[in-house]
């Protein structure tokens, strides 16, 4: 015991036994992310601040069970991540994401660059489990280079982030209480074609499933040879983050 | 006189988001998508916080309700499902209205709501916002005949609006009413350091259900480093069952108004809010001419009782139909026009609240004993009670009991003798502390309400012998799913699986394997929620099936599975398509 506490720098902490260095102020998230560990999320962006709806990076520390990306990391914690028992916790996330909205791999156009997909497949998730709720949720294609399907959103409130922080437009907006939350676009008619929306503007790119799509860019590249076909989520989070060009824009 | 009373009250509660779009609520029966244009351009905000505003509060509409508009409550107590009727039904037919579909001629529209705190008054509901009580079947034709003469609310029986107190039992805090102003002038005879230690030695712990050291929150935020310090009276009690706020809000405002001018006085405070339930709002104008005598006698405002660096003004914000609303960091956001989804906790609003700056929020009941343990000091707050559990707590009682109401005992009364005093003779449960709280079986009623045992809000639901314990889970089911915020997945889809299981079993459909999937569901929910909504949500239902199994066996079915829908209904459109309906079209 005494050895270890020895052992434990002042910025230092434990994520499945590995020690961690972490500058102050991070999250628990930004230091595994920083220490190439991952831990599984999907409303987290690197580069946007956290939100910590998805719950996806559950962890556990001292006993309790936390978000990584909202928990500031503190010196001598030591954090379980990659353990049976929250896997099959995310999983059981990920079953519940998949449920609440419609979410038709085979017919959607987002198959294989699709982040929950992808969960899926890293989770070992091979059926949704609970029932399906088959929302009704509106389409709006009144954009002419985007179009948002809300019944594919998982409410990550990722692209209400992106447009607000990053792009400075503040298009979307998550609203609606419990199971009738949903997204809605900052217009006076709630279009998004009357919004400033832009295909280049993060917002428009940063949607982990097929919720906000590009028009006329169907099947670019082939199912098969997309993101998550040739490398799995895991691999893939740890070069994530938002451009610097991007970042710049927004100071 | 009217002068003293400030502006920026008046100003701030015409300003407030919540308050405007009451307005346009009450003025057009709904907020369209042009009121929502204007009022975002009018207080400087995205087009898109404001209709997120509107789409989360249940007291506002996107679509015209009726000129008489119908609210039921929801809750076990007061609800419209009675032993004998379901009076939301009989309403619906009385009317010829569907729930949630405002009649055609625009004159009627019927729903249900979330408890309103009403429950020692029968089934109750809300009517264009205001209480009725005691519905009943016969009072529900009355009423029909009444909307179909067009008749104003004003013109309808004056004692069908009438709340009473129903003070059953007294203890320290109901017995006495000092004197306004007595507290204040103790406590500021003294420097704020010296109120503050006898909060603190008085061992004052949060009525609202956490418990935490009261004396202790006053002091994080006193010590909190920023630009301005707030109170805030939490006085949005939405757990089913509760309505001892309602009585105090009504009789005993003056101490709370006092007991906030206290918190003010050491956390070094120029401003306070009382946050009141929109189920309340009937209690606004009765609060806000107690607050303008309170100004004329310099209880509030400039130079308190004289002392020159002491101010303090109060201003009331009235919420929209939330329960989320009642967690501090949710109120907090609500306060400030937003949705009232809980902040990532830390920071702790003690130190970052409203505006980012430190904030006491406290329960109503808690800052009343504060007032009075300002007045009599800590060693007469302390000698009552259990060692961690100082002083009273009052309850209150309703379901299935002779006298309903409110009861305050000194903490470590037992349950047994709280069914005693409000005669429940014949109880198999009590529910304490709400759907959040916990299902306390017949075998326990031996055990008290303290901090060491038992907390509660002061819900304390009685259910009979007769009572079906898994309706009542279901009804508790369906609250949490309806009242989660749906920031986080556990909680807000997960609430929802449970609802729909609890109908599964209703529906006869559920077997051994699904009460174990609720289980495990439960103690997810429990688990890994975001606040204090979700880690309780499935409270009930792990109770429920360690002390009541049974109530769930009754209705399983015997097979190891059974689909959630009626797999034979399910082939009725293949049967019309086809024009079949020979026996080979059927299952069975």
């Amino acid at each position: 015991m005494g050895y270890h506490a020895m052992a434990i720098n002042q910025n230092t902490l434990t994520i499945d036994g590995k020690d961690v260095h972490f500058e102050q102020g991070q999250t628990i998230m930004d230091a595994a992310l920083a220490a190439k560990i991952y831990i599984p999320y999907l409303c987290h962006y690197p580069g946007l601040p956290p939100s910590g709806n998805c719950r996806l990076c559950v962890v556990e520390t001292n006993g309790k069970s936390v978000a990584a990306c909202i928990t500031q990391a503190q010196a001598g914690q030591r954090i379980h991540s990659n353990t049976p028992e929250l896997n099959v916790v995310r999983k059981m996330i990920t079953q519940m994401l998949f449920v609440e909205g419609n979410h038709i791999c085979p017919a959607c156009e987002k198959s294989g660059n699709c982040k929950l997909q992808a969960m899926g497949y890293y989770l070992g998730m091979h059926e949704e489990h609970f029932h399906h709720f088959n929302p009704r949720r509106a389409l709006d294609a009144s954009h002419p280079a985007i179009f948002l399907d809300r019944s594919r959103c998982i409410l990550c409130d990722l692209c209400v982030r992106a447009s607000r922080d990053v792009d400075g437009k503040n298009v979307f907006a998550i609203a609606g209480r419990g199971a009738d939350a949903h997204l809605i676009v900052n217009t006076d008619s709630g279009k998004l074609g009357d919004s400033n929306l832009d295909r280049n503007d993060l917002a428009a790119n940063i949607c982990p499933v097929g919720a906000i799509m590009h028009k006329e860019r169907g099947y670019v590249s082939p199912i098969g040879q997309r993101i998550y076909d040739q490398q799995p989520i895991n691999e893939i989070a740890l070069g994530e983050h938002v451009p610097e060009h991007k970042e710049r824009d927004h100071d | 006189m009217l002068s003293q009373y400030p502006q920026n009250c008046v100003e701030f509660s015409a300003g407030h988001l919540l308050h405007k779009l009451y307005v346009l609520q009450q003025t057009y029966l709904h907020i369209s998508t042009e009121s929502m244009a204007q009022v975002a351009e009018e207080f400087e905000l995205p087009v898109s916080q404001v209709a997120s505003v509107v789409d989360f509060y249940a007291f506002f509409y996107q679509k015209p309700v009726g000129r008489y508009h119908m609210l039921l409550s929801n809750c076990t107590s007061c609800g419209y499902q009675t032993d004998q009727h379901n009076l939301l039904e009989i309403i619906c037919r009385l009317l010829n209205v569907k729930p949630e579909i405002t009649r055609p001629d625009g004159r009627v529209s019927v729903g249900e709501t979330s408890c309103i705190g009403m429950c020692d008054h029968g089934a109750a509901m809300l009517i264009n916002g205001v209480p009725l009580v005691g519905l009943n079947a016969e009072k529900l034709a009355h009423i029909t005949h009444l909307i179909s003469e067009n008749q104003p609310l004003s013109c309808w029986p004056m004692e069908w609006f009438r709340v009473e107190n129903n003070i059953h039992k007294q203890d320290v805090l109901l017995n006495e009413h000092i004197q306004p102003g007595s507290s204040l002038k103790k406590a500021l005879a003294g420097d704020a350091q010296r109120l503050l230690d006898i909060i603190l030695h008085s061992g004052l712990r949060g009525r609202g259900g956490a418990g935490f050291d009261t004396g202790r929150k006053w002091q994080l935020c006193r010590e909190a480093e920023g630009k301005a310090h707030y109170v805030v009276c939490n006085a949005d009690e939405g757990e089913p069952g509760t309505f001892k706020d309602r009585v105090l809000l009504q009789s005993y405002a003056d101490a709370l108004f006092e007991g906030m001018a206290l918190c003010a006085y050491v956390i070094g405070a120029r401003k306070g809010f009382v946050y009141l339930r929109g189920e309340y709002r009937y209690l606004l104008n009765h609060l806000q001419n107690i607050l303008k005598r309170r100004y004329e006698q310099s209880l509030l405002g400039p130079s308190i009782l004289g002392k020159a660096e002491f101010s303090f003004d109060i201003e009331i914000v009235v919420g929209a139909g939330a329960y989320i609303c009642g967690e501090e960091s949710a109120l907090i956001e609500s306060m400030e026009g937003r949705p009232g989804i809980p902040r990532i906790r830390p920071p702790f609003p003690v130190t970052h609240g409203y505006l980012g700056q430190p904030t006491a929020v406290n329960n109503v009941e808690t800052l009343i004993a504060a007032a009075y343990v300002a007045y009599h000091g800590s060693d007469w707050f302390k000698a009552m009670g259990t060692e961690q559990s100082t002083g009273s707590k009052i309850l209150s009682v309703s379901g299935d009991c002779r006298t309903p109401g409110i009861y305050e005992y000194t903490y470590g009364i037992s349950v047994q003798q709280v069914l005693s005093d409000c005669g429940a003779k014949n109880a198999q449960a009590v529910q304490i502390g709400g759907p959040a709280g916990t299902l306390v079986a017949k075998k326990d009623f031996s055990r008290q309400i303290s901090f060491e045992d038992l907390l509660t809000g002061g819900s304390f639901l009685i259910f009979g012998a007769h009572r079906d314990l898994l309706s009542v889970n279901q009804n508790f089911a369906r609250f949490f799913a309806h009242e989660s915020c749906g920031f986080c997945t556990p909680c807000r889809v997960g609430t929802r699986l449970l609802e729909s299981s609890f109908q599964k079993i209703a529906d006869g459909r559920a077997t051994r394997q699904d009460i174990q999937e609720i289980k495990q569901l439960s103690a997810f929910v429990r688990r890994y929620s975001h606040c204090g909504l979700g880690h309780t949500a499935a409270n009930h239902i792990l109770d429920s099936l360690q002390d009541f199994s049974e109530a769930f066996d009754e209705k399983l079915v015997q097979t190891s599975f059974t689909p959630s829908i009626n797999l034979d209904a399910a082939l009725e459109d293949a049967r019309q398509i086809t024009r079949r309906d020979d026996a080979d079209a059927h299952l069975e």
